[in-house]
């Protein structure tokens, strides 16, 4: 059975995406990567050396099944955020952008007033616009309306390797969705991945866990395969949980 | 203003409070998951000791969850070493006799083009404070001298007005760094004799300028060596936490210098010793998860090359603390002995070899174009 999952213009064999940040070396950070399996990448604009310095991320991205998806990490809001768009399509050579407002450098909370905002701008500016976002239902319908190709939800605060602290509401986004939904941000875990991709996230996005892991290439696989597995059972209609035994029928046996 | 709140504080309560605390405030910081400033105070206290390797152990875990396993390198870039304040731990202080030079616009250059060479892309700017020669005008002229050279720019010169910080903002400066030296109000005076710099509180009221400003860095920090140092990191503490409040959209740095012998200077008052500056570090690394932490080049190779294990974020590498240090003289006088002499690229092999990636690059100026 094939299981593609599309965005925009693309389409993607593999559900999990990745991100370049805290690897130790850039070699390390190649090799994790070809081991995830991965297809979508995510890059930090102001990581890339604009003017092409020799130890540069990039040079370690050339692999014809991966795809870039530039950030906007680093911004403060719509207006900065529209600026560094257009800086990454220029320079990277893609309309695809992961769009990340968060003004407060603590936790790294996205601001979904400035994000909505520069997210209906840079759709008509012609990008491909995933924005990263609280697991908010209805933020998530709003950008939906402004055109925005996936939504990204975060699972937990990034880099927290916490897991699905939002499960609840991923649920309700998932349900209610139109667009892919990508939990993305606070995936500490393999079983975290498949969790979310069990409840039927469209894909996941792992960054730190990978990158700090004792052995980023074992553990790049670990996900790969707990992705592939949460997606499988996810195709596979899971059996419900059930809190109590379901022995007899007590309140509607009369009905018989 | 934080001066509301640091005057609700009492130095020697302070200070009694923390040499109180005892070991089971240490384990209970230590468990916790979120730690308050209490917790700060068991974790930088005598009785944390003990608990030194837990310590870094857990300050090692927490670093890399949140930085990954990387240290961003940064070169200091001194315009000026002109001084009209009389510091007494300094070697730009007034009355030391030195040959004072400030940058011209081409010598400022021509250092920041050895830096590049070099690689960097994070520069601090660093100057004494001389307002007739070296004001605003003139750091003004250095930041949109740099700013199209480098990713990202920080200044450690005079407290300045919070228009002036804006405006320095908005040509593309990123941080300033604004150590308050100590926090111990009465004996400062003794540090400070003469000049603006002998102002406390305008000095303790910067930091709120600069969150009103809207500059995205405020590095912090006091000099260890003039009083009690971990009541001053308390107060430190203390300061941070108000300003995440206040300003939470900026970032926050801390740095530990330790007070250098240089020439015709005071001693130190009282001496942390490499264990008590580790025990520092993870402290602050274990009560703020988010929060820079950077080491200078007045650390030894040793220090320097264990520490980015333990909770450091950021280096100075191949620094010189004189102007024109790089490439116009890099003869003159140094504000402080450097104690890692090392070149940046040994710096960088070192830090590689420890598994960490060194990063030059970490910033782009989005606003200063929109
Ligand atoms: S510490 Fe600063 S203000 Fe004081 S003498 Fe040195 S350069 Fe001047």
């Amino acid at each position: 059975m094939s299981d593609f999952l599309k965005i925009a213009d693309k389409t993607f064999s593999s559900r999990l995406f990745t991100g370049t940040g805290k690897f130790g070396n850039h070699q390390l950070m190649e090799d994790a990567l070809i081991a995830s399996g991965t297809e979508l990448v995510t890059v930090a604009l102001r990581r890339v050396s604009l003017d092409g310095e020799d130890d540069d991320i990039l040079q370690h991205l050339h692999h014809a099944h991966i795809n870039l998806l530039p950030n906007t990490s680093g911004v403060r809001n719509a207006k900065e955020a529209i600026f560094a768009a257009h800086l990454a399509r220029e320079a990277l050579q893609t309309n695809w952008l992961k769009l990340e407002i968060h003004p407060d450098p603590k936790y790294l909370m996205p601001d979904p007033i400035e994000t909505l905002k520069a997210a209906e701008q840079l759709v008509k500016d012609g990008f491909i616009v995933l924005p990263y976002i609280h697991a908010d239902p209805v933020l998530c319908k709003r950008l939906e309306d402004v055109g925005v190709a996936a939504v990204m939800p975060l699972g937990s605060p990034i880099g927290s390797n916490m897991g699905l602290k939002t499960l609840e509401f991923l649920q309700i986004i998932i349900e209610q969705s139109n667009v892919p939904v990508i939990v993305d941000a606070g995936i500490g875990a393999p079983s975290h991945a498949a969790a979310a991709m069990e409840i039927g996230a469209d894909a996941v996005l792992v960054n730190t866990a990978i990158a700090v892991a004792g052995n980023p290439v074992m553990i790049a696989k670990a996900f790969r395969m707990a992705v592939e597995a949460g997606r499988m059972a996810y195709n596979a209609k899971l059996g419900a949980v059930k809190a109590y035994a379901e022995a007899s029928s007590p309140l509607t046996e009369f009905l018989n | 203003m934080f001066k509301d709140e640091f005057e609700k504080y009492d130095w020697d309560e302070v200070q009694s409070s923390i040499y109180a605390k005892t070991a089971a405030d240490v384990e209970r910081a230590l468990h916790k998951t979120r730690r308050d400033i209490e917790d700060f105070k068991a974790l930088i206290s005598p009785a944390a000791a003990p608990y030194l390797e837990q310590m870094a152990q857990l300050s090692h875990r927490i670093t890399q969850k949140r930085f990954g396993k990387t240290i961003q390198l940064y070169a200091p870039l001194y315009l000026s070493n002109e001084c009209q304040n009389i510091c007494n731990y300094c070697g730009f202080s007034f009355d030391n006799k030195l040959k004072r030079r400030t940058l011209s616009s081409i010598e400022i250059l021509q250092e920041a083009e050895y830096l590049k060479k070099e690689g960097f892309e994070h520069v601090l700017l660093v100057t004494g404070e001389a307002n007739k020669t070296v004001g605003v005008d003139y750091l003004q002229k250095a930041v949109q001298l740099l700013s199209p050279h480098f990713a990202n720019l920080s200044i450690e010169v005079q407290p300045l007005e919070e228009a002036e910080y804006k405006m320095l903002a908005d040509d593309g400066l990123y941080a300033v760094l604004v150590y308050q030296e100590t926090y111990h109000k009465d004996n400062y005076k003794l540090y400070h004799t003469k000049g603006k710099k002998s102002n406390f509180d305008y000095r303790l009221d910067t930091p709120d300028r600069l969150g009103n400003a809207g500059v995205h860095k405020i590095g912090l920090g006091v000099l260890i060596g003039l009083e009690d140092w971990r009541t001053d990191n308390f107060f430190t503490a203390l300061h941070v936490n108000y300003l995440e409040r206040n300003f939470w959209q900026t970032k926050y740095s801390i740095s530990f210098p330790r007070l250098r012998p240089a020439t015709g200077l005071i001693e130190p008052k009282v001496v942390i010793s490499d264990k008590e500056l580790v025990q520092l570090i993870c402290a602050w690394r274990i009560f703020n998860e988010e929060i820079e932490l950077s080491i200078s080049t007045r650390e030894n190779e040793v220090f320097r090359n264990h520490i980015i294990q333990l909770g450091a974020t950021t280096m100075s590498a191949g620094s010189k603390t004189n102007p024109g240090g790089y490439a116009v003289e890099p003869e003159s006088l140094e504000q402080f002995e450097i104690d890692d002499s090392r070149s940046v690229a040994e710096v960088k092999q070192m830090i590689e070899g420890k598994g960490y990636k060194a990063v030059w690059k970490d910033w782009e100026q989005f606003a200063s174009f929109g």
